[in-house]
């Protein structure tokens, strides 16, 4: 197997393992409904850690992800209570904004060869400041459409449900997988991760590569507020603190390497899950206490960046032993 | 007329701070009167001062641990952490020296921790303190078991709230620990071998100096920083709150040092300057509130200053500055 997808291999095996441990205690849990609500409850996660997996491919990092989804709720709960547009102009609106937002992200980024750990803070308190601005209440989000949304699902065999918003989120995670592994700008995101000069040096426009990503994780952050609105039905600006680090971590279970260049998109997926799964797990026990998800996670980070350096050593352990024969076998061709 | 390299250095953020403060003494005139009262000093500036100590303190360690080419995301976390051990050891009744003792044992060994990942395991620093970052605060619950733990020891709530010669106390630990940290570090090699891993920690290796050890130090010291914050915040609530106790303090402190003028990239540091960027942020802060501003303009204001500093620092304009500064004095006026 492949030393890229092993991480993917592995991030399943222990969502499997741990799905499996959790059902010989409750045989509850496996059922589509938990499945569903799994999908539905963290949509909005899977969609924003889809553009952040992005994001680190090309070896950046976007902190601005978690403003941008309550600025995203809280804009379009002024629009619809302020403005008779309807929800889907008002989405399209706020999509145009958002990934605006990123592609000027990525240009400051580019243009002012700033650390994007930087430019993306400076954004994130933009995209907070901008929510507080609007409004510093939660304000109700209400209409027909929207309501439509909400009740919109596919009834799955055992009576669960894959609503509307889940089904947007698997369908962005394919849209970006397809992007990523099987077209030309998904080539040049990895080059620019793994080695920015020698991404120039093969003829690949770094700049470009960095707004459109910064672009791709900007629109993906305005389709994870929509989701979180339609979600909540509320927009509030102090909504999703802390879900970038969420995304980021999600990423990294997910097996796609920090440094950039390396990974695989449907694994955030399954890294978003896991993380699902283990507060889910929480709700079924009813008497562990929530911090333990902050621990577990953090010790599942511990753990795949463990592997991953592992991973690597043995790579370049394999290549060190390689060589070292290759020499061997060229000094017996000599004395021959 | 040339100044010393050190004034030079911290020149730029010294006018933006006195530029800030001018600016906001014109809006609101009471800005610079301090008084005394009940044996202690009021007034603007002396609450900028105070309320900047977390930040302050934080930015010590930050600019160290950024200064050998790492970040530190866990403060925030370590802050929590530390001070729930000392609420909690406090109201079990252990005496306030080993409680103390404890807290900073604790954050030197969270620093410990970020160091042998970052150093010996070679994890990026970035990630390797996520994982502190994400897990710590679980932990502080664990330690206060998801309450709010308050405490009404006079002698650790004098660490938030007390004042010595009518100064208040985190003013004088925070300088304290500068000065301390400063002396330390250019009164012997330490400083120096700092930035050698921070320019190129291959060659710094090939040049006799234990990377290795030197990093785990900036690391360990970065936690005793977060510890100090995280008792001065726990004392000046009385209360050791895990889930908002420096709550993404973490981020202000790399703003410091950023607005400080320290590249994100290692090498050369300056500690005071560092300090000057947590004051600016902090009369910032301030000054919005004094101003009459809503505080839901606080954070775009905010924004928008940190990308003007940022501007100015950039790579980019940098030697476009610089071509004109040196016209300008190539022309014999």
């Amino acid at each position: 197997m492949s030393a890229r997808l092993l991480p993917f291999a592995v991030t399943c095996a222990i969502f499997v393992l741990a799905y499996g441990l959790a059902w010989l205690q409750f045989p509850a849990i496996l059922s589509t409904r938990v499945i569903g609500n799994l999908l539905t409850d963290n949509a909005y996660l899977g969609i924003v850690a889809v553009g952040m997996t992005v994001v680190i491919l090309s070896g950046g990092i976007d902190l601005s992800v978690g403003a941008v989804i309550a600025f995203s709720g809280v804009f379009i709960g002024v629009m619809l209570r302020d403005t008779g547009l309807h929800p889907y102009a008002v989405f399209l609106l706020l999509l145009a904004i958002t990934t605006l937002f990123g592609l000027a992200m990525g240009a400051v980024i580019h243009l002012l060869e700033m650390p994007p750990f930087i430019v993306t803070l400076a954004g994130m308190f933009m995209a907070r400041g901008a929510a507080y601005v609007l409004s510093i209440d939660s304000i109700p989000i209400r209409h027909p459409a929207i309501e439509a949304i909400q009740s919109a699902y596919w009834l799955m065999p055992g009576k669960g449900r894959l609503t509307l918003i889940a089904g947007l989120m698997l369908l962005t995670v394919a849209a970006v997988t397809l992007l990523i592994h099987r077209s030309p700008f998904g080539t040049r995101v990895m080059a620019v991760g793994g080695d920015a000069r020698t991404a120039r040096l093969l003829g690949v426009d770094v700049g470009r590569t960095t707004v459109a990503v910064y672009g791709l994780s900007g629109f993906c952050a305005g389709l994870a507020g929509v989701v979180f609105a339609v979600y909540t039905s509320a927009g509030y600006s102090l909504a999703t603190v802390g879900t970038e680090l969420d995304a980021i971590a999600a990423v990294v279970i997910g097996g796609t390497l920090l440094t950039g260049g390396s990974g695989f998109v449907p694994g955030t997926l399954i890294g978003v899950l896991i993380m699902g799964l283990i507060q889910t797990y929480i709700v079924f026990d009813g008497t562990l206490s929530s911090w333990w998800t902050k621990i577990v996670i953090g010790m599942l980070l511990f753990g795949f960046v463990a592997l991953q350096k592992g991973l690597v050593q043995l790579r370049t352990g394999d290549r060190a032993a390689r060589r070292r024969a290759a020499r061997q076998s060229g000094r017996h061709r000599a004395t021959a | 007329m040339t100044l010393p390299a050190g004034l030079a250095r911290i020149l730029p953020m010294l006018a933006t701070l006195a530029l800030l403060v001018a600016a906001i003494s014109l809006v609101s005139p009471g800005f610079l009167d301090i008084s005394v009262a009940n044996g202690r000093l009021y007034g603007s500036p002396i609450d900028v001062l105070n309320r900047g100590a977390p930040v302050a303190l934080l930015a010590i360690g930050m600019t160290l641990v950024i200064a050998t080419g790492g970040i530190d995301l866990s403060v925030g976390a370590v802050m929590a952490i530390c001070g729930a051990v000392a609420a909690k050891m406090v109201t079990l009744g252990y005496p306030l020296p080993l409680t103390l003792l404890a807290a900073l044992a604790t954050g030197a060994a969270c620093g410990l921790w970020n160091g042998l990942l970052v150093s010996v395991l070679r994890i990026q620093p970035i990630i390797a303190t996520l994982i502190l970052m994400v897990a710590g605060r679980g932990i502080a619950q664990l330690v206060t078991e998801g309450a709010i733990l308050t405490f009404s020891d006079p002698g650790f709530a004098f660490l938030g709230s007390g004042a010595i010669l009518s100064v208040p106390f985190p003013v004088l630990l925070w300088t304290a620990a500068a000065v301390g940290t400063i002396l330390v570090l250019r009164r012997t090699a330490l400083g120096f071998l700092i930035e050698a891993v921070g320019v190129n920690a291959r060659a710094a290796y090939r040049a006799g100096v234990n990377t290795r050890a030197t990093i785990i130090a900036v690391y360990v010291v970065s936690g005793l920083c977060a510890a100090l914050a995280g008792l001065v915040v726990t004392a000046d609530i009385r209360g050791a709150d895990a889930n908002n106790a420096g709550l993404w303090l973490e981020l202000d402190a790399i703003l410091a040092v950023v607005i400080g003028g320290n590249s994100l990239l290692g090498g050369r540091f300056s500690i005071v300057a560092s300090l000057i960027g947590a004051m600016i942020t902090q009369t910032v802060n301030t000054g919005i509130l004094l101003a009459g501003f809503p505080p839901e303009y606080n954070l775009l204001i905010k924004a928008w200053i940190v990308l003007v500093i940022l501007l100015v620092q950039s790579p980019r304009l940098r030697p476009l500055l610089a071509r004109r500064r040196a016209s300008r004095q190539g022309t014999p006026t």
